[in-house]
């Protein structure tokens, strides 16, 4: 009989369960809403509120530097995404569609770049980048970003193409359509909704990069990780506080966009 | 040998599966461009550092010495050992952290919140992720910092205050605070498709919460710790971000040695292959570890 569970144990237990997820809410957006609270203070010092002030907003729209960084990270970015969209996809498509000998191998390199650290990614990429002699600027940069980025796409789009009706391609082709066309008509728009999440994923942690960045940026280059990663290692700094707050409302947005495309697809494919 | 059997249908088959040329090109054209990239560009540099590990004191702008295993050695010597032992420390202890957190949450939402919010639950949380880990971890410096946060709300409550900046408990937090949306992610997937008649079933057989918890769910949820417990450990191991922010000189971590090896004052390229070379198989061995073992556990339903 004592073995038998009463009911208000089992409740004790839900709200045990409970509050604990309520503590770990807190834990994951305490530290963004102080660095929003701060970026607001008006003191040079974040243990004195100094009253409500957008000073280090203006500071920041007038920082050279800054700017100059965040235009060096989207150039890298855009142009790595775009090049590993288009790399990833291919790849995906051929891993999912063709058996030749050497597939695992070939796949299980695919794999790499999201198991292998950064750390250890960053050293060989200098290390073979010195070797050969190319000079570091930003395309080397870019060079390296896609190898992590193209891995990222091809796992993204190869989830979508393993729930995908694979007839419908070959209906497409056995109506007369060249394998290239029925790539384009069927198979791609099919793909779409995978290939922009794989390429906002993709977007985010090459925003995100400091290791890979720093190690192949050379003198010239400098991505916005690598310059609040040397203002921030000195200590607090107001301004970055102001910075946080308008990334963490960029990424919340692109996020939110991420969530939208896969709920509308998923949508489109309940429709169907 | 279908041409045989089915004549009329045998055309399209055999030109289909045939090694024709043209059929070669295809999978080429798909697969080349990003094979060669990830040669060249990763597998390709593997192999150079691991030969560059295997030459003693290499530095740059040096002729390179005979070949031997000195930077390995090397890392067993007390100072460095240490600084491997600490990154182990500071991986398993971080996914331990992880999965001591990340369960209750993942279990409430995959299980006790209702149907139709756990998605939206579920995205709130890893919403973090999507910010930069950089300023992630800068966050906790306003903090935990002796004259932030943690300290004025302990000096409200008349605590004494913590001066865990730039200490092991810092780096903890970091990187709990950085990982613990994956683990949540990784056991929701699983807690999800935990079958919940079992657990009526065992409650109406007289099983307490505490005995079907043990008995049930953890065992059908094992794949799911396994998953986030790996992925956890090998981001951990690799992070620099967190020990470099939060951790201050006492918390010299395998990834923050390499960097200084390659940008910092030591410049010691070989040395900083060999380190990480066995970064790169400690994370191999890990997942060779989960392999083995997530194919028994799902070997048996």
């Amino acid at each position: 009989m004592t073995s038998l569970p009463s009911p208000p144990r089992s409740k004790r237990s839900f709200s045990w369960q409970f509050v604990i997820t309520l503590l770990m809410y807190s834990f994951m957006y305490i530290p963004i809403l102080v660095l929003a609270f701060y970026s607001f203070n008006a003191s040079r010092f974040s243990s004195t509120w100094g009253g409500f002030s957008l000073r280090w907003y203006s500071s920041l729209l007038n920082d050279s530097r800054i700017l100059s960084a965040l235009g060096d990270s989207l150039r890298v970015a855009i142009c790595a995404v775009v090049i590993s969209a288009v790399l990833g996809t291919m790849m995906a498509v051929g891993l999912a569609k063709y058996r030749f000998p050497g597939k695992g191998l070939y796949r299980g390199v695919s794999y790499l770049p999201l198991i292998i650290p950064d750390i250890a990614i960053a050293v060989a990429t200098l290390v073979f980048l010195v070797s050969i002699g190319a000079s570091l600027s930003l395309w080397t940069i870019i060079a390296a970003h896609i190898v992590f980025c193209l891995a990222y796409i091809a796992v993204v789009v190869s989830t979508r193409l393993t729930g995908l009706n694979p007839h419908l391609e070959e209906a497409a082709l056995d109506l007369g359509a060249t394998p290239f066309q029925a790539f384009l008509k069927v198979l791609l728009p099919e793909l779409m909704p995978a290939i922009f999440s794989g390429c906002l994923l993709a977007f985010v942690l090459s925003m995100d990069d400091l290791l890979i960045a720093s190690f192949t940026a050379g003198g010239g280059a400098n991505t916005l990780p690598m310059e609040i990663f040397s203002r921030v290692r000195t200590g607090v700094k107001p301004d970055i506080n102001a910075l946080s707050v308008i990334l963490i409302l960029f990424s919340g947005f692109l996020a939110f966009l991420s969530e939208y495309i896969r709920f509308k697809s998923e949508q489109r494919r309940l429709r169907q | 040998m279908s041409l045989t059997t089915t004549p009329s249908g045998a055309e399209p088959t055999r030109a289909r599966s045939g090694w024709h040329p043209a059929k070669l090109i295809q999978p080429f054209v798909l697969l080349a461009p990003a094979g060669i990239w990830l040669l060249l560009l990763l597998v390709f540099p593997t192999l150079l550092i691991l030969e560059l590990s295997l030459i003693p004191g290499f530095r740059l702008g040096q002729p390179a010495g005979a070949y031997g295993l000195g930077n390995y050695l090397e890392i067993f010597q007390p100072v460095y050992f240490q600084v491997v032992l600490r990154s182990l420390f500071f991986a398993v202890g971080s996914t331990l952290l992880c999965l001591l957190l990340g369960f209750p949450v993942a279990y409430w939402i995959a299980i006790k919140a209702p149907r139709r919010w756990r998605n939206l639950l579920l995205v709130s949380f890893i919403l973090p992720l999507w910010t930069s880990s950089l300023l992630r971890a800068y966050a906790w410096i306003t903090i935990l910092r002796p004259s932030g946060l943690l300290n004025s709300l302990l000096g409200v409550f008349g605590l004494p205050g913590q001066d865990w900046l730039n200490r092991s408990p810092a780096v903890f937090i970091g990187m709990a605070y950085s990982f613990l949306p994956y683990m949540v992610l990784i056991l929701y997937a699983s807690l999800e498709r935990l079958d919940r008649r079992l657990l009526e079933a065992a409650a109406d057989l007289g099983a307490t919460p505490q005995q079907s918890f043990w008995k049930i769910t953890v065992p059908q949820t094992l794949p799911g710790i396994a998953a986030g417990g790996l992925l956890v450990f090998i981001a951990s191991l690799g992070d620099f971000v967190v020990p470099e922010l939060l951790g201050g000189a006492s918390s010299m971590t395998v990834s923050r040695l390499i960097y200084n090896q390659f940008l910092g004052a030591t410049r010691n390229w070989g040395f900083g292959s060999s380190l990480s070379m066995i970064l790169i198989l400690a994370v191999s061995i890990a997942i060779a570890l989960l392999l083995k073992y997530g194919d028994r556990s799902s070997a048996q339903p």
